[in-house]
């Protein structure tokens, strides 16, 4: 087939909208840069960058910059992988939901075979450049990371279990404790910290989407708390994983990465947090559940952020309370 | 309007869609060979910083 017929071919399929065409002996995409770049979760890589950046940034040592630029490099870029492989595994679902049915794969801009082909080489390529250039500790745990992310959550806990984001959401956690080990080549209880806020976090975070996006969540057969145990269930969850997560916020300045500016905020967001769980808990109405889950991700952003700033502006972090026995 | 005169403004219209088409199919294939090229141009230039910082200074300054 000559190069004009397989684009005449190919124009049939563009005019419906269509991913790519498979002619007998060649396959031609008509995807664009930016359907690529949307393949990659850039939202979700945003938060992967800042966190691994916080962990780069509190662990003890030294990292040479560029050393260091291209841990977060390799970590978001991982994390983009990651995307695209769920985005390939979930087109069938992402197609029935209307937050996520303009992403390339159910839209028809990119072949299924194409995001799955993006995010393996990603992933191989991410995880091979952070461990010979930065550090294969930090490697490893970005590979099981991206397993994790892939073939734990999307591919088994997601459709299976409404505690599917309660694990699954340790993927999202790792990334600082990555950016940790890029550092000392280990993992330390400090790290585990910094995983563990995280970790709290997402199940509130994501239960207060689920509460109001439930309708959609059940069109997509995805099992999640709202749809298999009812609203009040997941409010009571949600109240529950708030007090962890809120208690948990404030192990950063017990383990010697938080100075008083941190105990501060953690206190103050972490009890705006609780009483917007507990207008949750309370009200029956789906307008408090969306505050929530906007405020839950400042609250994220905040505590980090101060984990960042503090030792930018000279403020000491508390001395560890755990002293020499970790 | 005859059949014919019908059947040759539809092929007309036809034509200008599969030129529109694939217009728009090259101008997304050169953003893409652009966006691989600049990727490749990134890893090499990474590569060749990040091996300067694991040498060190000293690379600089060895016996010849």
């Amino acid at each position: 087939m000559d190069f004009d017929q397989t684009m005449r071919q190919h124009d049939l399929h563009l005019t419906a909208g269509a991913a790519a065409v498979a002619s007998s002996d060649r396959v031609v995409s008509s995807a664009t840069v930016h359907d690529y770049w949307q393949l990659m979760k850039p939202r979700v890589m945003s938060l992967a960058i800042f966190t691994a950046l916080v962990g780069i940034v509190a662990a003890p040592g030294t990292l040479h910059p560029v050393l260091a630029l291209t841990a977060i490099l390799c970590i978001a870029v991982g994390a983009g992988a990651s995307g695209a492989l769920n985005m390939w595994y979930d087109a069938d679902i992402d197609a029935k939901m209307g937050r996520t049915r303009t992403r390339p794969v159910p839209r028809g801009r990119v072949a299924p075979g194409e995001a799955l082909g993006f995010g393996v080489v990603l992933s191989a390529f991410s995880v091979l450049i952070l461990g010979l250039m930065v550090s294969w500790p930090a490697a490893a745990l970005l590979a099981f990371t991206i397993f994790f992310y892939a073939v734990v959550y999307t591919m088994w806990l997601k459709r299976l279990t409404p505690q599917n984001i309660v694990i699954g959401g340790a993927a999202g956690a790792f990334p600082p404790m990555i950016g940790w080990a890029a550092v000392t080549g280990t993992v330390s209880v400090e790290s585990i910290v910094l995983f563990l806020i995280i970790f709290f976090w997402t199940p509130p975070h994501f239960w207060a989407l689920a509460l109001y996006k439930s309708e959609e969540f059940a069109r997509a057969g995805i099992p999640m708390l709202p749809v298999v145990a009812g609203e009040e269930t997941t409010r009571r969850q949600i109240w529950f994983y708030s007090w962890v997560m809120a208690l948990t916020g404030l192990l950063p300045a017990g383990v010697g990465l938080g100075g008083p500016l941190y105990l501060l905020v953690s206190v103050v967001t972490g009890a705006a947090f609780l009483l917007l769980a507990w207008r949750v808990l309370r009200d029956t109405d789906l307008e408090s559940a969306r505050k929530l889950f906007a405020f839950s991700i400042l609250y994220l952003l905040l505590l980090f952020a101060v984990l960042l700033a503090e030792p930018a502006v000279g403020i000491a972090a508390f001395a560890p309370l755990h002293g020499g026995w970790v | 309007m005859s059949v014919a005169e019908h059947d040759h403004e539809t092929g007309l219209a036809r034509d200008e869609d599969a030129q529109h088409d694939r217009a728009l199919f090259l101008k997304r294939r050169r953003s893409r060979s652009i966006a691989i090229a600049l990727a490749l141009a990134g890893l090499v230039i990474l590569f060749y910083v990040v091996t300067l910082v694991k040498l060190g200074p000293e690379v600089l300054n060895r016996p010849m």
